[in-house]
């Protein structure tokens, strides 16, 4: 295996594949990214890339002999390649097990709110007022973690720390409005929404800014 | 309600050419009413309206265009992008619940590049708009600012780094506006930019950016992907603009030094009576 030079097939736009960026940019590795024309061309349903991921489906993350094709695999595999284990949660078997929940709670947000951001922005089909009703029952369960969460004095899904549970969670939560779908409702969300974009070597995508606030005044010429 | 004959007469893009359905077609919107658009087995492209009757059409930049009415003048040329060695860009349609005069808008304003594309199409502490030169062209009867220039840390995919960057921005028809800007594998040529927008609502659009670039090293996916991490940067701010209208009349919005394009646009507007999409001073 040479994790000198990881590669990931991503688009832009993708909330999972930012999920894998964002997970490089803050353990500070590297990846060398190849853009794939998902929209408007449908480069990832063309053979070719098939060949690469059968199921047809972006981010695809290569190093090596290995190939992964989901983000939540992705997170775990750079997290143990740079050592910086804390983001796994403690792994006490609470905690082990608490993120895998998260895990899988991730890919409800991506066929719900993810679904929803889909079809109000690039106009793919979805019965739009079922997948963004699923997506508010999402938003509801993480805001009654986060607030118990915050009355225990911690702000993140598991533990006291970030983990890939965050990471998984954080871009289509983020995303919610691009879907029609507001955040207004949900201040423990927003809480946990700003403390991840406020983490050192955070990075954004287009429809996630950054916190200008938090930069440094600029000098007076 | 009933729509200004002047947004009736005038071309609106509404499809990907090189994307048609055979007939009968895709249904879409155009000024709140459905119409349809397929390419026929002869290879001509064909739009209906919502009664069936064939619309006028013109198949140019690579996208489809028609006309609820009758337009005087036909559909804009933008000569600079013919040259057969020009990239020629199709980005794909990305819907905004926003005005499509608020999207042109947007598209006209470089005031806002520091803060939406920060560290691309802007950056602190490099957020003053220098002085410009806006006029309304007579004989052809469009919106264009020059002598536009702004510091850039990457003004395109192919840009190495940082530099002043000048640009020129155009008005062509209601909702079409084209921008030229320094080409960094040419510096004698202009990048041509443009985004079409598709009128679906008064309060909701879809729009088309189109690129013709002098650039033969970076891969078509990668210049998709930088357009539309440029305009989907703009789409949620866009969405949270109020009044949802674009206002037409000083009063609502107080513009500054730099917004002397948007000025311009927004009275060639009035002028026009090209009222889709705005609010006036009546409301």
């Amino acid at each position: 295996m040479n994790s000198k030079h990881i590669i990931l097939h991503d688009y832009i736009l993708s909330a999972s594949c930012y999920k894998v960026r964002l997970m490089a940019a803050l353990l500070a590795q590297k990846l060398t990214l190849r853009a794939v024309d998902f929209h408007p061309g449908r480069e990832h349903r063309s053979l070719a890339f098939r060949v690469l991921n059968p199921a047809g489906t972006l981010p695809v993350l290569v190093d090596g002999d290995l190939t992964l094709t989901e983000s939540t695999a992705m997170l775990v595999y750079l997290v143990r390649l740079s050592g910086a284990t804390d983001w796994l949660g403690d792994q006490t078997p609470e905690s082990a097990a608490q993120v895998q929940g998260w895990l899988a709670f991730a890919a409800r947000l991506g066929s719900s709110l993810g679904a929803a951001r889909l079809h109000d922005m690039l106009h793919f089909p979805a019965d739009i007022d079922a997948v963004r009703a699923a997506g508010v029952n999402c938003l509801r369960e993480l805001e009654a973690t986060l607030t118990e969460a915050r009355l225990m004095g911690r702000i993140y899904l598991v533990g006291p720390g970030p983990t890939i549970a965050d990471i998984a969670c954080f871009p289509n939560v983020a995303l919610a409005p691009d879907g029609g779908v507001g955040l207004d409702d949900f201040p423990s969300v927003r809480l946990w929404l700003r403390a991840i974009r406020s983490l050192e070597h955070f990075i954004e995508m287009p429809g996630i800014h950054r916190l200008h606030e938090l930069k440094p005044e600029p000098e007076r010429a | 309600m009933t729509i200004a004959r002047a947004n009736l007469d005038a071309w609106y893009p509404v499809a990907m050419a090189a994307d048609l359905p055979p007939p009968p077609g895709r249904t879409t919107q155009m000024l709140g009413q459905d119409i349809r658009v397929f390419r026929g087995l002869t290879g001509a492209v064909g739009v209906t309206d919502a009664t069936g009757q064939p619309l006028q059409v013109r198949e140019r930049f690579g996208h489809v265009w028609t006309s609820p009415g009758s337009p005087v003048q036909d559909l804009f040329t933008i000569p600079e992008a013919e040259p057969a060695d020009r990239r020629l860009v199709d980005c794909g349609v990305v819907r905004v619940k926003c005005s499509p005069l608020r999207a042109v808008e947007n598209f006209l304003d470089i005031a806002h590049f520091p803060f939406v594309h920060t560290d691309i199409l802007g950056a602190e502490p490099h957020t003053e708009v220098n002085r410009y030169e806006v006029k309304i062209r007579e004989d052809s009867d469009e919106v264009w600012a020059t002598k536009v220039t702004f510091y850039q840390p990457q003004a395109a995919k192919s840009a190495a780094g940082g530099g002043v960057t000048e640009y020129m921005y155009r008005v062509a028809a209601p909702t079409a506006a084209v921008l030229y800007k320094t080409c960094p594998a040419r510096p004698e040529a202009w990048d041509v930019i443009a985004i079409f927008v598709q009128p679906l609502a008064e309060d909701l659009c879809d729009v088309w950016p189109w690129m013709a670039l002098y650039d033969d090293i970076t891969p078509q996916a990668e210049l998709i992907a930088f357009q539309q991490m440029i305009f989907l940067q703009d789409r949620s701010i866009l969405e949270n603009q109020i009044p949802r209208l674009l206002p037409l009349d000083p009063g609502k919005e107080i513009p500054t030094q730099a917004d002397m394009t948007s000025v311009a646009y927004r009275r060639w507007l009035k002028r026009r009576g090209l009222t889709y999409g705005a609010l006036s001073v009546a409301e």
